[in-house]
């Protein structure tokens, strides 16, 4: 498969260029091949002039190329120091250089202390980590893979001082992202590419995001539409909901409340860790609760398993697709049956009935635009926004009362994100309640009617979306974690370390 | 019985002997864990050992040149491991009891013509007059040269593991193999490198087992230490201090039964043979109350590691 063919595009120092596209469109492979982790199979790459072609990612490093990945490329049982000595050639001792990253951390702002193990610190801090990483090695050139999609507003902020800072400083900055809106705040350029080929530049600032977005996807986008109508009875409350988690490295949940009408979608915010996951168990069924904690349509399930909860017309869609939403080494149709058996029926006497199962898998596939060879194929060889219309399609398609959703679209490519976004609202119209949690804020303030954000653990109350400002919702979230608030925000939740 | 028969002193010198095959080939392990491999083949990797240091030190006269041999046998068979698990991505555990399987028969077929012969002494080293300190000189200083190898080995793999840029790379391979491939770090090649440290490691054990511990070849004559040796990397939380403490308390177990019988005590042995094991899950049990970290395995230990790109 070819994933760039006849890619050209020149940055400058100084220069933030971004690179547009879709998921599968070859920007990874593009920033890969400049990072050494891929070789090109024909052309040629300049570096300030001189012939630049890396064999591995140390030899693009001491050329001055320095690359932020988009899943942390960290290990959590090292502390921050020895993280950003792996991420170097020829580091110097580790107290030579936990001074150094005191000192490169306080240039620019980004508080850092490197005793600390990794596993301990916050989306944020970690992000910290790979830039310092990159900072110390005086890069000419700053690849930065999806740096936003775990942060808070405030955090984004932060992070754009940074890099118009480095960008002063003659660095050139080459910035992978979906989000439109920062792309036209910090970019100067952008190319987009679109199955591997370059098919539009354009300056970011004289564009709007909506153009932008069509240019990527090569179609004219619509957004989500739906008929609003008055909310129906009451189809999922909650009420002092406390668990602790099953995860040693997880947030306990306090004190959750809230009230869901029919028809009604309440958009969940907040940064990763937050308790997203837990929340999510809590109300699918895997952590069992107190009786009267989770009532459905008023009738109490807290002590009742995910199986019954289905039955009782509450199904939910886990972030993690491979291994918690799907299983990976089964086929399509099998984990068609794994979460749609309790409210399709496919159970006769204890014998499945293969033919009704695969059936099922081929509507969600037709339904949902699933891109696969057939329903025979094995989760796992999905791509992953593929996989991710798959298995909200699967809970969609058993016609439920409420719908539980974490992180719906993530990593799913523009298209496919308001196809999802779309068959969800859809469903509210039909009179399901829908949970949505997710961080993509611009998702959330898209569907949402009530809109509450959870931050250690706790939510929120809900408050109507309507009018909604990302600050608010910065602020709801729980501010900047534990940054050098040097700018604006000096209120006591941005101290929070 | 009769405990005053016991001199505290004799007891802690066959103590440190008797400790050394299992922390020899316990060190091995716990490097190759730290790199994210879990090799269960230790027992076969012992044992082959064992015959290969018996063999060459008998062809040869040299006791040396048997501990090499067993290093070689050791690495030689760890690299079929090395080979099936990184190459073809076949399933560690499974590869790992097939190894063990194969060194215990293999090495019985090699030794056929090696049972009921006496390997070359191995010589003690001397420190002169010091050797004849009472108590101390008893404990540490009448030993071979393996065991102050084995000592020596276990201070330099803490420094290598905790202070050198080598340790580093090899820690961060064992927890995050797919993040260390991102940063350019060759996972499969430290892996195999590591492994065959290993299997020179526990041939280096089963060596010391067959020309100077027992000294003769029967077959099966590890009878179980390799088990213990993995038993000791999870004992010790993969830290080489405390494997050190580990190998003395598991061999301390073997060295008081054989006291204890000369005592006469009436302990019958199977409660001292299965004690390591049992200690292991107690201690198993202890540290996951407190928490995954503190267990402190390496977070890719068993996965097998496959490039995407």
């Amino acid at each position: 498969m070819v994933a760039n063919s006849d890619v050209t595009f020149a940055i400058s120092p100084g220069e933030v260029h971004a690179l547009l596209g879709e998921n599968g469109a070859g920007k990874s492979t593009l920033v890969k091949m400049i990072y050494g982790l891929v070789r090109p199979d024909s052309g040629r790459m300049l570096l300030r002039g001189a012939p630049y072609q890396p064999a591995k990612p140390s030899e693009a490093r001491q050329k001055g190329v320095a690359m932020v990945f988009q899943h942390f490329s960290l290990f959590e049982a090292l502390n921050v120091a020895e993280n950003v000595a792996l991420g170097m050639e020829n580091p110097p001792s580790m107290r030579e250089l936990a001074e150094r990253i005191r000192a490169v951390s306080q240039e620019y702002g980004l508080p850092l202390d490197p005793a600390k193990l990794v596993g301990d610190l916050s989306a944020g801090e970690r992000q910290r980590v790979e830039i310092i990483r990159c900072l110390l090695q005086d890069p000419k050139l700053l690849i930065m893979d999806e740096p936003t999609s775990v942060l808070t507003p405030q955090e984004v902020d932060i992070l754009f001082q940074t890099l118009r800072q480095l960008s002063a400083e003659g660095t050139a900055i080459l910035y992978i992202s979906h989000k439109l809106e920062e792309i036209r705040t910090l970019c100067d350029e952008a190319t987009i590419l679109r199955r591997g080929k370059v098919v539009a530049t354009c300056t970011p600032r004289e564009r709007t995001a909506r153009e932008m977005a069509e240019l990527m996807v090569g179609q004219v986008l619509t957004p989500p539409a739906r008929a609003r109508k008055p909310p129906g009875p009451v189809a999922l409350e909650v009420t002092g909901l406390s668990v602790s988690s099953p995860n040693p490295f997880g947030t306990a949940l306090k004190n959750i409340a809230f009230t869901l009408r029919q028809g009604e979608v309440l958009g969940i915010a907040g940064v990763a860790g937050n308790g997203q996951d837990e929340l999510l168990l809590a109300l699918s069924g895997e952590i069992l609760s107190p009786e009267s904690c989770v009532r459905l349509a008023g009738k109490p399930v807290g002590r009742m398993g995910p199986n019954a909860r289905r039955a009782l017309g509450l199904v939910a869609a886990p972030e993690e697709r491979l291994g918690h939403a799907a299983a990976p080494d089964m086929s399509l149709t099998e984990n068609a049956l794994l979460s749609g058996y309790v409210r399709k029926g496919f159970l006769k006497n204890g014998f499945i009935g293969w033919a009704a199962v695969d059936s099922f898998a081929q509507a969600i596939v037709t339904a949902f635009d699933v891109r696969t060879p057939g329903t025979h194929v094995a989760a796992r060889a999905l791509s992953g926004g593929n996989l991710q219309k798959f298995v909200i399609g699967r809970e969609i398609l058993q016609d439920p009362s409420v719908i539980i959703v974490n992180q719906p679209t993530w990593g799913v490519d523009a298209a496919a994100a308001a196809a999802i976004r779309q068959a969800l609202l859809d469903l509210a119209a039909k009179g399901a309640a829908v949970v949505a949690i997710s961080q993509d804020l611009d998702e959330l303030l898209e569907i949402s009617d009530s809109f509450a954000a959870l931050n250690e653990g706790r939510l929120t109350a809900p408050r109507s979306a309507q009018g909604l400002t990302v600050d608010e919702i910065g602020l709801m979230m729980g501010g900047a974690h534990g940054m050098d608030v040097a700018h604006s925000h000096h209120d006591a939740q941005g101290a929070r370390t | 019985m009769d405990l005053s028969a016991i001199n505290p002193a004799v007891l802690f010198a066959s103590l440190i002997v008797a400790a050394t095959p299992i922390l020899l080939a316990g060190l091995g392990e716990l490097v190759v864990e730290k790199a994210g491999v879990l090799n269960l083949g230790v027992e076969g990797m012992m044992i082959v050992g064992a015959i290969c240091g018996f063999a060459v030190a008998v062809g040869t006269g040299s006791p040396a040149l048997g501990f090499i041999g067993g290093a070689v046998g050791g690495a030689a068979l760890s690299l079929i491991f090395g080979l099936l698990t990184q190459y073809l991505l076949a399933n560690q555990v499974a590869t790992g009891l097939a190894l063990t399987l194969f060194g215990l028969g293999f090495s019985a077929l090699i030794g056929q013509g090696y049972v009921g012969i006496k390997p070359p002494m191995t010589e003690r080293l001397s420190f002169g007059p010091l050797s004849d300190i009472p108590g101390l000189g008893t404990i540490l200083l009448r030993h071979d040269l393996m065991v102050y190898v084995a000592l020596i080995a276990v201070v330099a793999i803490w420094y290598v593991l905790n202070r050198t840029r080598l340790g580093l790379i090899l820690r961060a391979v064992g927890e995050n193999h797919d993040a260390a491939h991102a940063l350019g770090y060759k996972v499969v090649r430290i892996r195999l490198l590591a492994i065959l440290f290993g299997g020179a490691m526990a041939g280096l054990g089963g060596a010391y087992l067959s020309l100077i511990r027992v000294p003769m070849w029967t077959v099966g004559m590890t009878s179980g230490a390799g088990w213990i040796a993995l038993a000791l990397v999870v004992f010790a939380a993969w830290r080489p201090g405390r494997l050190l403490l580990g190998a003395w308390l598991f061999g301390g177990i073997t060295a008081l039964q054989l006291n204890l019988q000369v005592a006469g005590a009436r302990v019958p042995v199977e409660y001292l043979q299965m004690s390591p094991y049992v200690i292991t899950i107690l201690v198993l049990v202890i540290m996951s109350a407190k928490g995954g970290r503190a267990l402190g395995a390496p977070a890719a230990l068993g996965r097998s590691f496959h490039a995407t790109h």
